[in-house]
């Protein structure tokens, strides 16, 4: 029903955040996506997380590539800093875009064509610089805009809507950013907003590229029989191996923890991560144990979700660059400008 | 044949052959210094392989008291030091002129020419004797026949040794081995020869306000003038010394000593579709910011320059030329990109270009890109080349007027926003055609959603045929409106003139050089440097103003001329190509050639002085 115009509605019960605004604050444009997508989900789980963490709507740039899941920036806070810009050039920007003003929080919306096919070369770079960002790949396995053809993503062996079975081996993101030295990796499911909005939150305060893989069903081309990124595929495979609760910096911490919490990650800006439910052999701080945690359990066909692996002790891109704190955007022309006097100076060497 | 005797004070023409990786490279560039502090106009231009050690690798040296440094092929003395090439370089050489060579083996009696005077120096057996390390007979063998030279040509050897107390301040024992090796060929010359030849240096005041630079260097220095804060970009040949030379520059300008922080972010991307990006984002966010790349680099960024001029974003690329299509050859000169970096892009895209001349322009003109790129909210491209870029050129000393202030364009204040009822991106437009745009996170009234998909002038998505053509049709007034924003064409008319010659970029001082030789040979030609794209009214105005016109570029397919056939209402019948394009820099001779073979015979024959 994209044609109808959202209409602004406020409950009584909407309860409003330390800025004053409430949770319809964040919303966006009425989404244009199939109904049921798995995206609008994960749009919510966004909209959730950004309003928790009181981010002001223009302190926010969200971008995206191109893509069903790359239009769904237009569906969230209204009032941020759009782009949607080229297919699988999104990081790119993102990076640029940091680099110059490094107090805007950084939203990347992407899919498994734009990141993982056309983007890849990107989007692995972005994860080598360590851009603080938060990027959401909306993983369906299939390309949606174009009708239904695998994506780099797919598994082997999941069937197409017309019975067609892939014979490639699927790129794995969770796997890849591991690997290359990935400073915060997660995996959820868009069925699955209690275990999504933490991790978006707790990826949003991350020092650095906070890599978030949501399995998100396309139900027009890839929720069928024989598809292995359904939503009854992934309900029945799903196996979510810790939970994780984010705690702000300077937020009273009022939630009684049980037992057995093995984990509490500290962050760079003072906020914490607690996991929950974590299973005995596992370790979200230890790069290795984690990936042959998950290795092991995707080979026996589950689906490990999670905050799954998360380096406390990440470095974003400017404070390995050494860049100034103010951001670049705001440095004057006399900061920046070395005059004729040094001019003169300089030319002296050019003799 | 030019009479061997006959004196040749402060014109003439050196080229050196050498073996590419034996430090030849920094004996040149002493040798072309040293004739610079003698207060000479001198050009160095190095031909260089697309290798690190063993190929061949040739540096040609020109020196003229009238300032005609543009390339020449009249080579009154080559220095032959590698053997592999001795059979073309012997060949060169002018009838009359000389040949230095490496007399430690003999010469292939079949290279002797009777028209030429060899002159042989045991370089390498000198060398051996001299020093111990084998690197460094190798290294010592160049900088020996510098002293050679300065004794051939009268090169003042007091320059040349405060040369090398400059250079090796901090290397005592480098010094040593280099005074060592220069003294080693002076003293051979003087016992063996007769010193000077007849080609010789003397000493002139009119470098003295000058410096010498390359235009890659300058061009980083533009940007850091600029206040280009973010670079984004991809090592290629031959434009990877712009950012090489930004850094440096940013390290000594721009990083606070106390704190060890940067005032800059400089991103070597994983290719140039990211470069271009990362300058996309931070243009976006309200830095100036640039990439430096070369031909294949434009190539590959097409798809997000188109972004960059629909959605209305600054960026500034720099394209240091060099020869294509393809790898080409990449340590060539060309003039191959400018229709590429003209209409760059899929669906009807058009952008400012602009011609820096020389190393004083590149400085400028990196300057003016920024202005222009954020006046008109577009991206501008510098077109420099490989012989501007990576050549060492003697310009006026460059002066910088403090009272300049960055050129934002229309840029939307926190205190504007707040009066604002409402913002919309795309409109209204300004006299130029420009909208004002907004910075993130300055004011929640600028928030917009930026796209490269079709828009309204609202900056709303649209796939309405009036909506989308509504704001096309104003990225094109706006381009429009930028021709006389560019740098104006430099005209230099000539009375009695029959003609027109038209050319831009580094060709200008072969061109230069060649009215002359025109002029002494009948024709009179006036002359126009277009130095921007679109071509302003003064272009126009030169072009209907005569009747036959040359176009000199470098470049097969007359890619100036086609532009100008395109973009001004001139017929193309009347527009006579002079092309150059074998990857040398152009040379006076080849223009006048190029003229003379074509001109209308009526035109020929314009009134003598």
């Amino acid at each position: 029903m994209s044609y109808i115009k959202k209409p602004v509605a406020r409950h009584p019960s909407l309860k409003p955040n330390t800025l004053g605004l409430t949770l319809r604050d964040y919303e966006g444009a009425m989404s244009t996506l199939c109904a049921g997508c798995g995206h609008d989900s994960i749009t919510a789980a966004i909209v959730r997380a950004l309003y928790e963490l009181d981010t002001p709507p223009h302190m926010l740039a969200k971008l995206s590539g191109i893509g069903c899941s790359s239009k769904t920036p237009t569906y969230f806070v209204s009032g941020s800093h759009g782009f949607n810009s080229a297919h699988g050039r999104m990081p790119a920007i993102a990076t640029g875009a940091s680099a110059a003003n490094r107090e805007l929080t950084y939203i990347g919306v992407s899919g498994d064509g734009d990141s993982l096919s056309i983007g890849l070369g990107q989007m692995v770079h972005a994860i080598r610089r360590n851009v603080k960002m938060l990027y959401v790949i909306e993983n369906n396995g299939v390309y949606g805009l174009t009708k239904g053809q695998f994506s780099a993503s797919a598994d082997v062996g999941s069937k197409s809507k017309k019975g067609e079975a892939n014979t490639q081996a699927p790129l794995d993101p969770v796997m890849l950013a591991l690997d290359i030295g990935a400073t915060f990796v997660a995996r959820s499911f868009s069925g699955d907003k209690a275990q999504l909005v933490p991790i978006l939150k707790a990826g949003l305060r991350h020092d650095g590229f906070a890599l978030v893989d949501v399995i998100s069903p396309c139900v027009t081309f890839n929720d069928h029989e024989g598809s292995t990124k359904s939503y009854k595929h992934t309900r029945k495979h799903q196996l979510p191996i810790l939970e994780a609760d984010f705690v702000p910096f300077a937020a009273e911490i009022t939630a009684d923890y049980p037992e057995g919490a093995a984990h509490s990650v500290k962050m760079h800006d003072g906020s914490m991560v607690r996991f929950r439910k974590v299973a005995a052999d596992y370790d979200p701080t230890d790069r290795a144990n984690v990936a042959s945690y998950l290795r092991e359990h995707q080979r026996a066909g589950e689906v490990p979700t999670g905050l799954l692996y998360l380096d406390e002790s990440s470095e974003d891109m400017h404070r390995a660059a050494k860049t100034v704190k103010t951001p670049l955007t705001r440095l004057t022309h006399e900061e920046l400008c070395p005059g004729n006097a040094a001019l003169r100076k300089l030319q002296e060497a050019f003799r | 044949m030019q009479d061997s005797l006959a004196l040749k004070v402060n014109d003439f023409a050196l080229k050196l052959a050498n073996v590419n990786g034996t430090g030849s490279a920094s004996a040149n560039s002493l040798l072309m210094q040293a004739i610079f502090r003698m207060g000479i106009p001198v050009s160095g231009k190095n031909l260089f392989p697309s290798n690190i050690q063993g190929l061949p690798t040739w540096y040609e040296i020109r020196v003229n008291k009238d300032g005609h440094t543009a390339r020449t092929a009249e080579y009154d003395l080559m220095v032959a030091m590698n053997a592999e090439t001795y059979a073309r370089d012997v060949k060169e050489v002018r009838a009359g002129g000389w040949v230095l060579h490496d007399s430690s083996w003999p010469l292939d009696k079949s290279l002797l020419r009777p028209d030429v005077t060899f002159l042989g120096v045991p370089y390498a057996q000198l060398c051996n004797e001299a020093f111990v390390d084998s690197r460094e007979r190798t290294l010592m063998k160049n900088i020996c026949y510098v002293g050679t030279l300065a004794a051939l040509l009268c090169i003042d050897m007091d320059v040349v040794s405060g040369m090398l107390k400059e250079k090796f301040a901090k290397k005592p024992a480098l010094m040593e081995s280099n005074k060592r090796a220069i003294q080693l060929g002076y003293d051979y010359a003087v016992q063996h020869f007769e010193c000077p030849l007849p080609l010789r240096l003397k000493k002139m005041d009119a470098t003295k306000d000058s410096i010498l630079i390359d235009g890659n260097t300058a061009t980083a220095l533009g940007c850091v003038y600029a206040g280009a804060t973010v670079a984004g970009w991809y090592p290629i040949t031959p434009s990877t010394s712009v950012l090489d030379a930004f850094k440096g520059f940013c390290e000594r300008f721009r990083t606070d000593k106390a704190t060890g922080e940067r005032r800059y972010c400089i991103l070597q991307a994983e290719d140039e579709l990211a470069a271009i990006g990362m300058v996309i984002g931070a243009s976006w966010m309200g830095a100036r910011s640039f990439t430096s790349t070369s031909g294949p680099g434009i190539s590959l960024m097409n798809e997000l320059i188109g972004l960059a001029y629909y959605a209305e974003i600054p960026t500034v690329i720099v394209d240091v030329q060099r020869v294509g299509p393809s790898t080409g050859m990449p340590t060539r000169t060309q003039q191959g990109d400018i229709l590429l970096c003209a209409y760059a892009s899929h669906g009807d895209t058009k952008h400012i270009l602009l011609f820096p001349a020389n190393p004083g322009e590149c400085f400028h003109f990196a300057v003016n890109a920024f202005d222009l790129a954020e006046r008109f909210q577009t991206p501008v491209f510098i077109l420099s080349d490989l012989d501007i870029g990576m050549n060492d050129w003697v310009v006026p000393r460059l002066e910088w007027d403090d009272t300049y202030r960055p050129d934002r364009g229309h840029v939307l204040s926190k205190e504007d926003l707040e009066r604002m009822p409402k913002f919309h991106r795309y409109s209204p437009e300004d006299e130029l055609g420009v909208a004002a745009r907004t910075l993130p996170g300055v004011h929640a009234k600028g928030s917009f959603f930026t796209r490269g998909s079709g828009h309204n002038k609202l900056g709303g998505y649209t796939e309405i045929p009036d909506e989308y053509q509504e704001v096309m049709d104003r990225l094109a007034r706006k381009h429009k409106a930028s021709r006389n924003h560019v740098p104006s064409a430099v005209i230099e008319r000539l009375k009695g003139s029959t003609i027109g010659i038209v050319t831009l970029g580094g060709c200008d001082l072969a061109v230069r050089e060649s009215l002359e030789q025109l002029k002494s040979r009948g024709v009179r030609a006036d002359y126009m440097r277009v130095r921007g794209f679109p071509f302003g009214d003064d272009v126009q105005a030169f072009l209907d103003a005569h009747e036959q016109l040359f176009i000199v570029e470098q470049n097969r397919d007359a890619q100036l001329r086609t532009l100008i056939t395109l973009e001004t209402r001139t017929p193309k019948e009347k527009l006579y190509s002079v092309l150059a394009y074998g990857g040398f820099p152009l040379q006076a001779a080849q223009v006048v050639q190029g003229v003379l073979s074509q001109i209308t015979p009526r035109l020929a024959d314009s009134e003598r002085e």
